[in-house]
């Protein structure tokens, strides 16, 4: 099994870490990882992140649940049996489609909003059981972690953040 | 500091030319008489398959919707069964040509009108809110809404000039026992729906709006003269925004029974006053934007960045929303439960509107909806305004919908009446409008937001 090394530099203000991110940017070192309690504004653009796209499942989620939605009721209430309820007229989809645009809605919505939440928990791989992966319980609390992988330039990595202010910098082993 | 351009100017002088021009010819070209209509009956009678069904769309018509006609035919059919009902058919086409011009008119002063009262409820909620991006703005937005005092006198004028060619009940005839013309439900409505009552209310709202408009104002521009620190003027302005809101929605509630809803004096509608709003809040913001971004791109509002377009775009996205719901609950609540007392409200636009009617929708809700969903659309000022002219054009076809159904009933068009009538009211906005920007800095730099709506992003 081969071993690697990355070194977690530790802040505790999220404007050190982003000037810090901004410096290890244009040093043109990989950043692997940041582990910060909190959301931290801007951050993602700092780190150069590709923007998210859950938005556009979400919005193609509703079109399913629309679609479901227009077929179940079309199904039901125009095709397979055709009742006569209290007048309302069967005849076609559209004569009768506002009693069904409030199902219409209600599904679309829930199907954007589940299927939403549902690809974000496989993408962001988060499940009940799913053991925690923290370097530093403090991060959760008040701390802000960068690791970063080292290449054999330990002492330069070393030195760059300790320039931009990290309260603390380990090298740690990391068993793959 | 803006400078009127000449070139607008002169733009705004041609519109007004040609729509009052347009809007005389309107006038000339009504006074059909009663022998000419039936001539023109007759030669689309014999137009075979199509004149027949027209006709008798016609008659359904007005005889579930008897306010369409000047004499209540239901309620009178008896009298006029020995007349024939040809003439009183003619009759009541002639009635219809008549109004035309008037409501023609009517809708588009109106359009104008509420423009500049949905921009003034914005203005007031962006201070009793206290936003912080919006101050950039406020000149903006006093500008339309100079639009308003000028612009609710001439709907006023305009309605009680009309008298009973847009409002039936005006007509004395209907609240008198002894006339053939007498309506029972418009006498009994008639404590509220009288011409001094609406001249009194009319006359109160006008005053309510302008006299907070003109504090506003005020004191916005007192505020920019005032010394660092001293918000006195904006503290003063935060609270008659407050007090003008809770004014404003029940008098803009009232206006919409009173303008709007009595065109049709036997039908009433509890969220009326509401989808009014609706429809009056998207247009003002959606004028904001586009007066916005003009400026914008006359270099003249630097400040002004793709955020604050954002944030527009965004109120037009959501409140465009906000209006198709209370169009559908208006609508689905009546097509469900098809009472016929309120659900010939709907027949008349289902059958004899069909296009501008479902059209509207389309302009008003899916138009929007699939446009300016994109986050990044949002703050493509050629995309705002291609949205805005399609949601402007839209809310002038909903009060089309609310007003010409119980005036002409199926006599519409959209032609030179209506055109003109348009093209008149967009000059007296444009020259209102860029005459009151021209006359105050664009930043209201005493507002204590005004550096927080600098720094705006999103």
């Amino acid at each position: 099994m081969e071993s690697s090394k990355v070194i977690h530099a530790i802040y505790n203000d999220d404007d050190v870490l982003m000037n810090a991110v901004k410096k290890v940017k244009t040093a043109k070192h990989h950043i692997e990882e940041i582990y910060t309690p909190f959301p931290v504004h801007g951050l993602d653009k700092a780190m150069g992140l590709a923007p998210t796209r859950i938005a556009i499942t979400a919005f193609l989620y509703g079109c399913v649940g629309l679609s479901v939605a227009v077929l179940m009721m079309n199904f039901i209430m125009i095709q397979d049996w055709p009742q006569d309820i209290g007048g309302k007229p069967s005849f076609s989809f559209l004569e009768n489609m506002p009693a069904f645009v409030p199902i219409m809605f209600e599904l679309t919505v829930f199907f954007a909003a589940h299927l939403m939440v549902i690809t974000f928990y496989l993408r962001s791989r988060m499940w009940p059981f799913k053991k925690a992966e923290n370097p530093d319980p403090r991060t959760t609390d008040d701390h802000f972690l960068m690791e970063i992988p080292v290449h054999g330039n330990e002492n330069e990595l070393q030195n760059l953040l300790a320039e931009t202010g990290a309260v603390e910098i380990n090298i740690v082993d990391k068993a793959h | 500091m803006y400078t009127f351009s000449n070139r607008l100017k002169i733009f705004a002088g041609i519109l007004i030319v040609l729509g009052l021009l347009g809007v005389a010819y309107g006038f000339m070209s009504s006074h059909k008489s009663l022998d000419e209509v039936k001539e023109m009956i007759a030669a689309e009678a014999s137009h075979g398959g199509h004149g027949d069904s027209h006709e008798t769309d016609a008659h359904d018509v007005s005889n579930a919707h008897s306010t369409d006609a000047h004499h209540a035919e239901t309620a009178t059919n008896d009298h006029h069964a020995n007349v024939g009902h040809d003439d009183a058919h003619a009759e009541h086409v002639m009635h219809q040509i008549h109004n035309r011009p008037y409501s023609a008119l009517y809708v588009a002063a109106f359009f104008f009108m509420m423009i500049a009262l949905g921009v003034l409820a914005f203005y007031a909620i962006q201070f009793a809110a206290q936003a912080g991006w919006s101050p950039l703005l406020f000149r903006v937005m006093e500008g339309i809404t100079y639009y308003l005092l000028p612009g609710a006198i001439i709907v006023l004028a305009i309605a009680l000039f009309a008298g009973d060619h847009i409002f039936v009940w005006m007509n004395p005839d209907m609240v008198n026992p002894e006339s053939e013309h007498y309506d029972k439900l418009v006498d009994g409505k008639s404590g509220w729906l009288n011409s001094t009552g609406f001249l009194i209310r009319g006359v109160i709202f006008i005053a309510g709006w302008s006299i907070y408009r003109f504090f506003a104002r005020k004191f916005s521009l007192a505020q920019d003269e005032a010394q660092a620190g001293d918000n006195s003027n904006f503290k003063k302005s935060f609270r008659i925004a407050a007090g003008f809101l809770v004014f404003f929605i029940y008098s803009e509630s009232m206006m919409s029974w009173d303008w709007i809803m009595s065109v049709d004096p036997h039908w009433f509608s509890t969220l009326f006053g509401w989808y009014v709003f609706a429809s009056m809040f998207v247009s003002g913001i959606t004028v904001i934007a586009l007066i916005t971004i003009y400026l914008k791109s006359k270099g003249l509002l630097p400040e002004v960045n793709d955020s604050h377009i954002h944030d527009l775009a965004k109120f037009m996205f959501g409140i465009s929303i906000f209006w198709t719901y209370l169009w559908f609950s208006q609508f689905m609540l009546i097509w469900y439960s098809n009472i016929p007392e309120e659900v010939t409200y709907f027949v008349t636009r289902i059958e004899d509107y069909r296009l501008p009617f479902f059209g509207m929708v389309a302009m008003n809700f899916l138009f929007p909806l699939l446009l300016l969903m994109n986050s990044d659309y949002k703050r493509i000022p050629w995309f705002v305004v291609m949205a805005g002219i399609v949601i402007l054009a839209g809310h002038y076809l909903d009060i089309f919908n609310m007003i010409m159904p119980a005036t002409v009933g199926d006599r519409w068009f959209i032609g030179v009446p209506e055109i003109s009538a348009i093209l008149l009211f967009a000059g007296l906005f444009i020259l209102f409008v860029f005459y009151a920007i021209s006359k105050a800095p664009l930043k209201a730099k005493g507002n204590p937001f005004v550096k927080e709506s600098e720094h705006f992003h999103y």
